[in-house]
């Protein structure tokens, strides 16, 4: 399943990375070397395997619906690299 | 007495505990050292009056016979993965950029409960991904070791990563112990490139709230040190139950450093066929079977076993790994916190923060993270990696039928040039060949120092316990680091 220039733009755009046409290339060749490399799993009988779930056997806990958290809205905005007032800030997105 | 920052972190506790000198002298001398070791490229931020003010209070509650443990007064050096309330956390990335974080980790939090010291935060990969700590928005961690002959010979030679600063702080006597995390191996395998003590506990263990996340199935944070004995100690300070991490483990925290008693008799050591690796250099394989001798000459039982699907674990982990980045990673839009790069609109925003603010190894897992779990692909990777997963946990758990520890070498080599490998992805992922499957399996692992290469760089022995098994960890680590009685400094 090596990856075409076409397929590396659509993940770089999933991924929200900016990526230059000419790097398409390249970054495709990089991509699928890891790729064809990951690919000798398929020689691994996988057959009535369950997936992964839980690394250690364990019970999920579950926790009272309270709210336990809050009021600290100086705190959340503290790093924010161009925050107004109260809020965060993006650009326009309706004309 | 030499040099204060000679003493192991229970010599300094003994210190302390005698008057022989105060938290505040350790400290002074850590901070001294810290800063005539700058050229190493450890730490990313230096926290000396903070230090010099825990040292005081350290010193205050010794004095009033009210100190809490044995890491009162200890100067400790935190990867900068932990987020430190008020101090800059990044991650190593240029995306957290000024990031200071309003609240502390966990891990770190009880470290300082039990009356740690902080030095600052120290260097790493970035984000947790790499095995050379060259990856690091702050440049790359100069391992203190040179090699005395070879190619390698007069060199700067790389920490391994991805804990490369906390590794090279303790080896160069820049902090007496450190917080690491281990994804794959990045807490044992620079622990072995710089002659000191990794230790990775159980998944589970060490809560991860607060540590920024890498890839959540798998990260756990641990210890580095230069004994096994301050392995126990710090960890026994970084365990806990946290209800903040719903995956932390409801377990009570041993006295960890109470399990090395010295006696392994009747241990029975578990040396996995699939380890012998075709290409392993030979004084890696010699290594081994000395540590195999070490074991049975202390009495235990050496036997043969068989973890039939090592040899998929790094892939299947090159799969797993990536798709949780992928999604955790997700985060850094520039809104938030962190970099932001103004685009042309708020999708152009995004995307070029993110071409900005990540280096090219945390895009590239970012890539291969969104595509294997993208529509029409995620049974062929993702689930197909995770069944893989199943199966090198179950070999493990079938090894367990057949023997208490297994016993591995760390690296497949020792150090290499700063520079090597770099454009190899795959060459530098098999750094983790030996500690990737008990990562896939959430099992405790450290690595010991045992030896010098030829070109007289540190190589380490890995021992392998049973999930929760840490003081059987910690009891064959210690037989082993006593035979290996490991003295040569960088």
């Amino acid at each position: 399943m090596a990856l075409d220039t076409d397929t590396v733009r659509r993940i770089a755009r999933l991924a929200r990375i900016h990526v230059d046409d000419a790097e398409l290339a390249p970054l495709a060749d990089e991509l699928n070397n890891i790729l064809g490399w990951i690919e000798q799993l398929d020689e691994v009988d996988t057959d009535g395997v369950a997936p992964m779930t839980s690394v250690v056997e364990m019970v999920q806990r579950l926790r009272a619906d309270e709210m336990n958290d809050g009021d600290r809205q100086e705190d959340v905005l503290a790093n924010a690299p161009d925050p107004a007032d109260a809020f965060f800030t993006v650009p326009k997105v309706v004309e | 007495m030499g040099e204060l920052t000679d003493l192991t972190i229970a010599q300094a506790g003994d210190g302390l505990d005698k008057g022989d000198f105060s938290a505040r002298e350790l400290t002074d001398a850590y901070v001294t050292a810290m800063e005539g070791a700058r050229g190493l490229n450890v730490y990313t931020a230096e926290t000396p009056d903070r230090a010099r003010a825990m040292a005081d209070a350290s010193d205050a509650r010794r004095g009033k016979g009210a100190a809490v443990g044995a890491l009162d007064g200890i100067p400790l050096a935190i990867k900068d993965l932990f987020c430190t309330e008020g101090v800059l956390s990044t991650a190593g990335s240029y995306i957290l950029d000024g990031f200071t974080p309003r609240y502390e980790s966990t891990v770190t939090q009880n470290l300082w409960d039990a009356g740690a010291v902080m030095l600052g935060k120290v260097n790493m990969d970035e984000f947790a991904m790499g095995s050379a700590n060259i990856t690091s928005h702050y440049g790359p961690t100069i391992n203190p070791w040179k090699a005395k002959t070879g190619d390698a010979a007069g060199k700067d030679l790389v920490p391994g990563g991805s804990s490369g600063g906390s590794a090279s702080a303790v080896a160069a006597r820049i902090a007496a112990g450190a917080t690491g995390t281990d994804t794959g191996g990045s807490i044992r395998q620079p622990g072995a490139f710089c002659g000191i003590v990794g230790m990775k506990p159980t998944y589970g263990r060490c809560s991860r709230w607060g540590v920024i996340a890498f890839a959540s199935s798998l990260d756990q944070a641990g210890p580095l040190a230069r004994t096994v004995e301050d392995s126990a100690l710090m960890l026994s300070a970084m365990a806990s139950f946290d209800p903040k991490d719903s995956t932390s483990v409801d377990m009570p925290v041993p006295d960890f450093a109470a399990a090395l008693t010295g006696d392994i008799r009747g241990l029975r050591v578990g040396v996995p066929a699939e380890y012998r690796m075709e290409g392993t250099p030979p004084e890696i394989e010699v290594l081994w079977q000395q540590g195999i001798d070490w074991l049975r000459d202390a009495g235990a039982e050496i036997v043969d076993i068989s973890l039939p699907h090592t040899k998929y674990a790094l892939p299947a982990y090159y799969i797993v790994a990536p798709a949780e980045a992928s999604s955790n990673l997700a985060r850094y839009d520039g809104v938030r916190y962190g970099l932001r790069v103004e685009g042309e609109d708020l999708t152009d925003t995004y995307e070029r923060t993110r071409a900005e603010g990540f280096g090219a190894e945390v895009q590239r897992r970012v890539m291969i993270g969104t595509y294997v779990l993208s529509a029409g692909y995620y049974d062929a990777y993702y689930l197909k990696a995770q069944r893989v997963r199943t199966r090198i946990a179950d070999d493990f758990r079938a090894a367990w039928d057949g023997c208490d520890v297994i016993l591995t070498p760390t690296t497949p080599s020792a150090a290499f040039a700063i520079g090597e490998k770099m454009d190899d992805p795959i060459a530098m992922y098999l750094n983790d060949i030996f500690t990737v499957p008990a990562s896939m399996a959430g099992l405790p692992a450290i690595s010991v120092p045992a030896g010098l290469s030829a070109e007289g760089l540190p190589l380490g022995l890995h021992l392998i316990a049973p999930a929760f098994g840490e003081e059987t960890l910690f009891r064959a680590a210690g037989v082993l680091e006593a035979a290996a009685a490991f003295d040569a400094r960088p």
